[in-house]
């Protein structure tokens, strides 16, 4: 017997030779299990992701093996380190060209809320222009926490409808943001 | 080799009068000139045939709010032949602080003094291409200035009602 260990499947109705469940719960498992992650790193907590995706923490495990570079084919933006103020539009922009879809997460402080970096040049936090799903503390967080962020990242994808786009408070949100 | 005695004779049978000695601080020469004289001495200083000063290390500034004149531009620069090196200050109006670039004798000084015009607000006349260099375009204050404040105001996780206080 192998042991290696598979996602469970989700609740449902099981019997002879049938299985139902809804279709945002198989949505979402498969989604939740095959997220490409785009790493925007940019310090020191990029090293800890680095350590993150080799094989002593192995990211991987939870199917994000295939990090993509481009931002179209991406589903997760990790952002992890210091955000200056003239990158800030940069960002935004990475943003705004992933596909619906997507999820962010502000690795470290920097990210989270500029860390140590109370100055003119520095972004107070990347909440201040684009929408965070999750927030990872530390400076810089070990790579457990990083996993951590994820796998609360996975736990978001799997409960969230596939419409998510079309919801009033989504949309709300990021018209906040001033994104459409 | 050159001593700062030297140097400084050599300088004075120019600029006699133009230039007063602020002193000599971990053995660098550092003079006082003033913004009329001031590309004239860089001039002399780079195409003199003994003093050879052809390294510009840097330009920058000092904001000294308490001063009359507020702004203090400096100039570091560099013989490479002589293996020796000299600080020039230049103090001009906070208000109004203009002063003549140096980019016709050095190409290097171009970003220098776009960054000392981002960071200060001082204005060198006759450059090619004043405009800020290391942050966002769209700003409006001059962040090394005293009374810029230290910390960014957009900073929420540090307010006082955090601490109880």
């Amino acid at each position: 017997m192998s042991d290696i260990q598979i996602v469970g499947a989700p609740a449902g109705v099981e019997g002879s030779g049938f299985f139902a469940t809804s279709l945002d719960k198989a949505v979402g498992l498969a989604r939740a299990n095959s997220l490409w992650p785009l790493p925007f790193a940019t310090s020191c907590c990029g090293i800890e992701f680095m350590a993150t995706m080799a094989s002593h923490y192995d990211l991987s495990r939870f199917g994000a093996e295939r990090l993509s570079f481009s931002p179209r084919q991406a589903d997760l933006l990790m952002v992890m380190g210091t955000i200056s103020k003239k990158m800030g539009p940069v960002l935004r922009q990475v943003y705004l060209q992933m596909a619906e879809p997507r999820w962010v997460i502000a690795v470290g402080a920097c990210a989270s809320s500029g860390g140590i970096f109370d100055t003119y040049s520095v972004l107070q936090g990347i909440d201040e222009i684009i929408p965070v799903d999750v927030y990872v503390p530390g400076c810089p967080p070990r790579p457990e926490a990083i996993i951590d962020g994820f796998m609360h990242i996975q736990e978001l994808v799997k409960t969230e409808s596939t419409r998510r786009r079309e919801t009033p408070e989504y949309q709300k949100l990021l018209a906040s943001y001033g994104i459409q | 080799m050159i001593t700062n005695d030297e140097l400084l004779a050599s300088i004075n049978s120019k600029f006699e009068g133009q230039v007063t000695v602020v002193g000599e601080p971990y053995g660098l020469l550092t003079i006082e000139t003033n913004v009329e004289s001031i590309i004239s001495l860089l001039s002399f200083l780079k195409t003199d045939a003994t003093l050879q000063f052809i390294y510009l290390t840097d330009i920058t500034a000092v904001h000294y709010p308490e001063q009359e004149k507020t702004i203090g531009v400096i100039y570091h620069v560099h013989s490479l032949v002589n293996n020796i090196r000299i600080r020039i200050k230049v103090f001009i109006d906070g208000n109004n602080c203009h002063i003549p670039t140096a980019t016709p004798l050095w190409n290097g000084a171009n970003w220098m003094e776009r960054e000392t015009y981002d960071l200060f607000g001082v204005i060198f006349d006759g450059h090619p291409d004043l405009r800020r260099i290391l942050n966002v375009d769209d700003m409006t204050a001059f962040p090394m200035r005293k009374e810029f404040p230290l910390e960014d105001p957009n900073r929420v996780d540090k307010k006082d009602y955090f601490f109880g206080r």
